[in-house]
C-alpha cells in the first residue's frame, strides 16, 4: 500500500468516520424510522432501505439511520422523524421509496423542510 | 461506503473471549442471517470493555444498550426482539445492585457513567484490528502534529505541561525523563515499552494492548521523535498472547500505511518497533532486569546509577515507559498538555486506570481522575461490597503496595496520598477485601510471591524474603511467638533500605501496611493462636458459635461431605470426624458464627 501524508491520513478518517459517529454521537442529522409492528406491516423496512441506501450512495458520514417503535399514529404509517441538529424534529406520514428519497435530498442535505409530506414539527409533550 | 443503521459491538477482550465471546458472536451472526439483518446491522469486535464480571458483553448503537452474560442461546430472542422488533430485551440487561431495576443504557450503569476515559478512550468503541477505526477517532493526528510541525524540545515541553507522571508505579515525571534521554549524547536511542504487567490481579496494560494497541504505537514514535531514536521494542509477557497477536497485526497495518517504519508520514523521520516476549518472570518488570532479558541474558537488575536515560539497553539512552503512559501521549500531543493537566490534583495530573478486583460487585477495569476518593471507586463505581459483608482493606500497589483500611478509605487516589498510607498507586491494581479475609495471610500470599520471583542477586532480597515468609507461614499455622512481630519490623526496614531493585526494597511493603494498620490481628494469631478472619486453617476449631449462630441452615447445604448435623431453628453441629476442613461452612455463614 502507498505511503501516507498527513493529508491521506486526513481522508481516511473522514471517510472511516460514519462508522464511528453511530457508537459516540456527534452527528449532525438523525433520521428515525419507525418500526412498530404497523409500521413494518405497512413497508417501513422498504423505507428504510431507501434511506439507508441514499445515505451510502451520497456518502453522508454524519447522519445516522435508526428505528424505533410506534409512534402512535399507526394510521398514517410508514412514517419518519428527521432530527437535524439544533433543529425540532419533523415527523412525515406516509412515506414510500420515492418520497424517502426526495427527503433526503431536500431536508436532511439541503435544509429544508418537504411540507407536502410533514405532518407536524416538534415532539409530544411528556408528564 | 456502506451504512448500517445499527452496529453490534462485542467485547473480544481475552475475559470475554475465555467466556465464549465468540461463540456468541458466530450464533448472532447466524441469526442476523437467518432473519435477513445482515445488511443492516454490522457486527464489531472490540478490546476489553472493562466490565470483565459480567461477560460476555454487548453495546448496540445508537442506543448504547449494554447487554451482559450473554449466551449463544440467547441470540435467536436477543435478534428477534431488539434488531427486528425494536424491543430491548430486559432480561439480559444490567441489574442495579441496591435498586434492583434494570439498566438498559450504558451511560446510566454508574459503573461506566463515571469513569473519564483517556487512556482507555477507544476501549470497547473500535475494532482493534482495524487501522481506519483508529484513524476515525483521530488516531496518528498527534503524531503527524509531533512530526510536521512540533521540534523535540516543543514535545518535551508539551509532556511536562502535562504533568504526566510514569503510570507503571514509580510515577517519575514523563516529561522530565524524556529530557533527561534527549540530552544524553549517542546516536543510536532506544524507546521501551513495559508491557510486562506481573502484579497478580492487574490487567490495565493487556486491556489496552488488546483494545487500542495503535494508542501504544503511536505514544512510542512520539517519544521516538522527542528523544531521537529509530528504534523501540515493546516488552510483552508471553502470557498475553492475544495482546501479542494484535500488537503484531497494528504493527503490520502501521507499517502499511507509512505510520511506521521509513519517513513516517514522509516527514524523513524513521523508527521501527519490535516485540520481544518475556518468559514468566516478575523481576522483568523492572526496567533494568528488563533490558538485560532483551539483551538475551538472565533477567536481573543492574545498579543504578548510570540510569538507563544515559546507559539503558546495551549502554545506550534509553526511555522505558508503561504501556498506560504511553497511551495518553497521542491526546496529550493533540490537544495540549494544558488540556490533560486540567484533570487530576495539583502534583498528580491527568486520569488512572484501575483493576478493581475482589469482593466488589462491579469487577473490572475503571478509569478515574486521580484525586478520585477511594470510597466512590469502591461504593459507587464498584457497586460495594459482595454478599452484604463488610469492608475492610484495599490493597494497592500489587506486592508492592500495602493495604488501606476502611478507617482511611476517603483518601484521595493520588501519588502522594496514597505513599502516606503506606501503600503505593501502583501500576493500578485494587483487590478489595472484606471481612473473611485474614491480613496476616495476605502479607504471607505476597511475601511467598516476590519470594518466589526474587533473582537472587542480592542478599537482602534472596534471603530477607525468605527469613519475612518463615516467620509469617509459623504465623499462620499457629507457632507464632512473641517478638516475632518485631523482628519482621526490623528486618523489613534493613530490606527497604539495601536491596538491589525496586522488587527488593518493596516487597516488605504488604508486611509493613498489614502490621501497621492490622497489628491486633498479628497480635491474636501470636498470643491468642486465634484467627479473627476465620481463615487459617491451622487456628480454626471448625465449631459453631452457638450464641451467633443464626440457625439458617446456609452451612448444611454448603458442606460437601455431610459433617453438619441441622434442623429448623436448631443450632448447626460440625461433627469433627467428618469434616474435611474445606472452609465451605465458614465462607458461606453471614454472621462469622463458625470458629
Amino acid at each position: 500500500m502507498a505511503k501516507l501524508t498527513l493529508e491521506d491520513l486526513k481522508k481516511i478518517k473522514e471517510d472511516a468516520k460514519a462508522a464511528t459517529t453511530l457508537r459516540e454521537g456527534g452527528y449532525r442529522a438523525k433520521i428515525t424510522v419507525h418500526m412498530g409492528t404497523c409500521g413494518i406491516a405497512s413497508g417501513a423496512r422498504k423505507v428504510m432501505s431507501a434511506f439507508m441506501d441514499e445515505v451510502s450512495k451520497k456518502n453522508l458520514n454524519d447522519v445516522i439511520v435508526t428505528t424505533s417503535g410506534c409512534a402512535g399514529l399507526c394510521s398514517r404509517e410508514p412514517m419518519a422523524t428527521v432530527e437535524l441538529l439544533n433543529e425540532a424534529p419533523v415527523k412525515y406520514v406516509d412515506l414510500d421509496e420515492e418520497k424517502t428519497r426526495e427527503i433526503l435530498t431536500e431536508h436532511v442535505i439541503g435544509g429544508k423542510i418537504v411540507e407536502k409530506y410533514a405532518l407536524a414539527v416538534g415532539s409530544e409533550t411528556t408528564f | 461506503m456502506k451504512t448500517f443503521r445499527s452496529h453490534a459491538l462485542i467485547c473480544a477482550g481475552t475475559g470475554c473471549v475465555s467466556n465464549h465471546a465468540l461463540k456468541v458472536k458466530a450464533a448472532l451472526e447466524e441469526e442476523l442471517n437467518k432473519q435477513g439483518l445482515v445488511d443492516e446491522v454490522q457486527v464489531v469486535t472490540t478490546g476489553c470493555n472493562g466490565f470483565c464480571a459480567v461477560g460476555p458483553v454487548m453495546v448496540v448503537y445508537p442506543e448504547g444498550i449494554f447487554y451482559q452474560k450473554l449466551t449463544p442461546e440467547d441470540m435467536p430472542f436477543l435478534v428477534e426482539e431488539h434488531f427486528l422488533k425494536g424491543r430491548p430485551v430486559e432480561k439480559l440487561m444490567y441489574r442495579e445492585e441496591v435498586k434492583k431495576v434494570k439498566v438498559p443504557r450504558m451511560q446510566d450503569i454508574s459503573f461506566f457513567g463515571l469513569q473519564v476515559l483517556r487512556a482507555l478512550k477507544n476501549r470497547g468503541i473500535i475494532d482493534a484490528e482495524k487501522i481506519d477505526e483508529y484513524i476515525a477517532r483521530d488516531g496518528y493526528m498527534g503524531l503527524g502534529k509531533a512530526l510536521l510541525e512540533m521540534s523535540p524540545e516543543e514535545i518535551i515541553e508539551d509532556v511536562k505541561t502535562s504533568g504526566l507522571r510514569g503510570r507503571g508505579g514509580a510515577g517519575f515525571p514523563t516529561g522530565l525523563k524524556w529530557e533527561f534521554c534527549a540530552r544524553a549524547k549517542g546516536d543510536i536511542k532506544y524507546t521501551l515499552c513495559n508491557g510486562d504487567e506481573g502484579d497478580p490481579g492487574a490487567f490495565m496494560d493487556r486491556s489496552i494492548l488488546e483494545a487500542d494497541p495503535h494508542a501504544v504505537l503511536e505514544g512510542m514514535t512520539i517519544a521516538a521523535k522527542a528523544i531521537g531514536s529509530h528504534q523501540g521494542y515493546i516488552y510483552v509477557r508471553a502470557e498475553y498472547p492475544l495482546a501479542i497477536s494484535r500488537l503484531n497485526i497494528a504493527i503490520r497495518q502501521a507499517k502499511e500505511y507509512g505510520l511506521l517504519g521509513k519517513n513516517i508520514l514522509d516527514s524523513g523521520f524513521d523508527f521501527n518497533i519490535e516485540i520481544y516476549q518475556g518468559a514468566g518472570a516478575f523481576v522483568c518488570g523492572e526496567e533494568t532486569a528488563l533490558m538485560t532479558s532483551i539483551e538475551g541474558k538472565r533477567g536481573m537488575p543492574r545498579p543504578r546509577p548510570p540510569f538507563p536515560a544515559y546507559k539503558g539497553l546495551w549502554r545506550r539512552p534509553t526511555v522505558l515507559n508503561n504501556v498506560e503512559t504511553y497511551a495518553n501521549i497521542p491526546s496529550i500531543i493533540l490537544q495540549g498538555g494544558e488540556w490533560y493537566a486540567k484533570l487530576g490534583t495539583e502534583k498528580s495530573k491527568g486520569t488512572k486506570v484501575f483493576a478493581l478486583t475482589g469482593a466488589v460487585n462491579n469487577i473490572g477495569l475503571v478509569e478515574v481522575p486521580m484525586g478520585t476518593s477511594l470510597r466512590s471507586i469502591i461504593y459507587d463505581i464498584g457497586g460495594g461490597i459482595k454478599n452484604k459483608r463488610k469492608f475492610k482493606a484495599v490493597q494497592m500497589g500489587g506486592p508492592s503496595g500495602g493495604c488501606i483500611p476502611e478507617s482511611l478509605v476517603d483518601t484521595p487516589v493520588d501519588y502522594e496520598s496514597i505513599g502516606q498510607t503506606g501503600a503505593i498507586m501502583g501500576s493500578g491494581g485494587m483487590v478489595v477485601m472484606d471481612e473473611t479475609t485474614c491480613m496476616v495471610d495476605i502479607a504471607k500470599f505476597f511475601l511467598g510471591f516476590t519470594q518466589e520471583e526474587s533473582c537472587g542477586k542480592c542478599i537482602p532480597c534472596r534471603v530477607g524474603t525468605k527469613m519475612m515468609l518463615d516467620i509469617l507461614t509459623k504465623i499462620t499455622e499457629g507457632k507464632g511467638e512473641e517478638g516475632d512481630i518485631e523482628v519482621l519490623e526490623d528486618l523489613a526496614s534493613t530490606i527497604k533500605a539495601t536491596a538491589l531493585c525496586g522488587l527488593g526494597n518493596t516487597a516488605p511493603n504488604p508486611v509493613l501496611t498489614t502490621i501497621r494498620y492490622f497489628r491486633d490481628e498479628y497480635e491474636a494469631h501470636i498470643k491468642e493462636k486465634r484467627c479473627p478472619a476465620h481463615s487459617c486453617i491451622a487456628l480454626l476449631k471448625f465449631e459453631v458459635n452457638a450464641d451467633l449462630c443464626k440457625k439458617c441452615g446456609q452451612c448444611f447445604q454448603a458442606c460437601p461431605v455431610g459433617a453438619i448435623a441441622w434442623e429448623k431453628k436448631q443450632v448447626a453441629v460440625i461433627d469433627k470426624e467428618k469434616c474435611i476442613k474445606c472452609k465451605n461452612c465458614i465462607t458461606t455463614c453471614k454472621f462469622m458464627a463458625i470458629e
